[in-house]
């Protein structure tokens, strides 16, 4: 027999007919919910010409008595008992004892320092990271063995070689924007010529070492973190340690070396066909010829400005892939902590370079570098 | 569900008939047939790689056999389109060997799902029958706010069964229900699963590999030997 259900307008009378499934729960609420927001003084709850009722509408309709009659409405149940009645009273009795009930929210000034706690704590966490990858590297240096060179090479080759195409192209466009930029405010002043100072330094100083860096943190930043995450979720690297191996040694190492080497090489790419780009642009933009481009390019460089960015590309190297391992060893438990700390690990690991980068611009200009 | 069923006395609630399931050249059943009565603890047995799963599979209607018929309540399922599948599926419960409960979701968001899935509630409603799947499965109303992963072996299993009957379904598919469990947990687990089957009339059919949940519990058993199922009660198959 289907499922009915009448509700007097004034919230007085509920009747149910019929077998009530738990697809006909929305029904159901929606007649409970009515009563309760009329506000009726008394309910008439007529049940004699229902049916079976499955577990979850006689628990809801159970509970909805006992609340109304708690807020001191006098409900009225017409029919037979429900067969469930039992088998609630059975549950509530096996009922296993409480837990104490969850400590209180705490206040603003307690949030506030709780999350200065948190940030104190990781910038400990992560400054013992550190340490610990030295300590493993110095003690793996000690022996070629312990280096595991075809680990590394197979992440110079992932992280490295992979990256080229990318990290090219970007380098080429941005010189491109640059230049075409430069070009446009140059010309005025008749200046022109100086785009090419803008973009080969702007390239080799600054631009193609970040650029490379926040593609780096994009790619392999987060496929550091997704990597070992997952090990961490199926308990691999607990497999690892419980061989007598360490995870450091065995995981973060090689990753740390491996992008330490990569990043300046594809630093060296990236350099190049920005220059490329760019004198590329000039050649369009401003008829300068092969030979006068690179006049202009010898006249513009300092001996030491490819230096200034080629230094800090191990640097922003080591940045991204011990913030990438270490967020990835960070993984536990849950699918979501997994996407949400290699989230993390991309854009700290982009913060953390800008941030480097300023320091560095900072250094070498006191140092007159 | 009950009137149907008087009809022309009691009907299996499972019938398993001639089902043949290939891998390629690999032959896992051979015309595997069995039926299992309403309110019965039906056990399928069989050693590692002997097909449990896949017939499991099968009858889930989560892999379509190569030849034969599931018939669940009287209706083929092998023949179904996906909505009709998708109506089926709802009339069952399922636990998974490890569980299989979210863990990005609390474990009232696992128990609510399917409830969610098919409607649409109040809060305060989700909220009671979360609390009713608990107590149902003898779990702490505290283990609503907790993940999976905060959550003992023994404690995950109930919570499976407890989202496993968020539908009040009438027939319950265990998979491994007590495998990795300490024996007092898989005794505790047992016993829960007779006291449902007792006070609500469950149908269920269980896979497992542990002797002493099939003493305890099962009616009736099939075991999976060289393609074939043979199936009785258990003492006899010993």
């Amino acid at each position: 027999m289907g499922f009915a259900i009448e509700c007097a307008h004034n919230g007085s009378r509920i009747a149910l007919r019929g077998d009530c499934q738990m697809a006909d729960l929305p029904r159901l609420e929606g007649a409970m919910a009515t009563a309760i927001a009329v506000g009726a003084p008394a309910i008439d709850l007529d049940l004699a010409d229902a049916g079976e009722f499955d577990l979850g509408p006689a628990w809801l309709l159970q509970r909805f008595v006992i609340e109304r009659r708690a807020a001191g409405v006098q409900v009225t149940v017409h029919g037979p008992e429900s067969e469930h009645d039992a088998f609630f009273g059975q549950i509530l009795a096996r009922a296993p004892p409480q837990d104490a009930a969850p400590p209180a929210e705490p206040g603003w000034l307690a949030r506030i320092g709780l999350r200065l706690h948190r940030i104190w704590v990781e910038a400990l966490v992560a400054l013992a990271f550190g340490g610990r990858v030295l300590h493993t590297a110095a003690r793996a240096l000690r022996s070629v063995r312990r280096l595991r060179i075809p680990a590394i090479v197979r992440h110079l080759h992932e992280t490295g070689v992979q990256a080229i195409p990318v990290v090219g192209t970007i380098a080429m466009l941005i010189s491109v924007i640059i230049a075409y930029i430069g070009a446009q405010q140059l010309k005025p002043l008749g200046a022109e010529a100086y785009t090419v100072d803008l973009v080969v330094v702007g390239v080799l100083r600054e631009m193609g070492v970040l650029l490379t860096a926040i593609m780096v943190a994009g790619r392999t930043g987060s496929a550091y973190a997704a990597e070992i995450g997952v090990m961490k979720l199926n308990e691999e690297v607990d497999a690892l340690e419980a061989m007598g191996m360490s995870a450091f040694e065995v995981l973060v190492l090689p990753r740390v070396i491996a992008l330490v080497i990569a990043m300046p090489l594809l630093t060296i790419v990236a350099d190049t066909l920005g220059i490329l780009g760019g004198g590329l642009l000039t050649r369009f933009l401003l008829d300068m010829s092969w030979p006068q481009f690179i006049n202009r390019v010898d006249a513009a460089i300092a001996p030491t400005t490819f230096w200034a960015g080629m230094v800090k590309a191990p640097v922003f190297g080591a940045i991204i892939a011990l913030t990438g391992t270490l967020r990835g060893l960070q993984v536990q438990d849950s699918s979501r902590e997994l996407g949400r700390l290699t989230t993390v690990a991309v854009v700290q690991s982009i913060f953390l370079v800008i941030f480097a980068d300023a320091l560095f611009a900072i250094f070498f200009l006191e140092i007159d570098f | 569900m009950g009137s149907a069923a008087q009809v022309g006395g009691a009907r299996p609630a499972i019938e398993v008939r001639g089902i043949v399931n290939r891998f390629g050249e690999q032959l896992v059943h051979d015309g595997v047939s069995f039926e299992v009565q309403p309110g019965e603890i039906f056990g399928i047995v069989g050693g590692s790689g002997s097909g449990k799963s896949v017939l499991l599979r099968t009858i889930l209607g989560l892999r379509t056999p190569n030849a034969g018929q599931v018939l669940i309540g009287g209706r083929d399922i092998t023949g179904l389109d996906a909505q009709q599948l998708r109506e089926v599926k709802r009339g069952y419960g399922v636990t998974f060997q490890h569980g299989a409960l979210f863990s990005s979701q609390t474990i009232a968001e696992n128990i609510i799902l399917p409830v969610a899935e098919h409607m649409y509630l109040d809060e305060a409603t989700h909220a009671a029958l979360v609390d009713l799947r608990l107590l149902m499965v003898g779990l702490p109303l505290a283990t609503a706010a907790k993940y999976p992963s905060q959550l003992s072996g023994g404690m995950i299993k109930r919570a499976a069964l407890a989202r496993a009957l968020a539908l009040d379904p009438q027939l319950l598919f265990l998979d491994e229900p007590t495998a990795g469990l300490d024996p007092i947990a898989a005794t505790a687990f047992d016993e829960l699963v007779l006291y449902l089957r007792h006070t609500l009339q469950l149908t269920v059919v269980m896979i497992t590999h542990d002797l002493d949940t099939l003493a305890r519990t099962c009616d009736r058993v099939a075991v999976l030997v060289d393609r074939k199922v043979i199936v009785d009660t258990l003492p006899r198959i010993v």
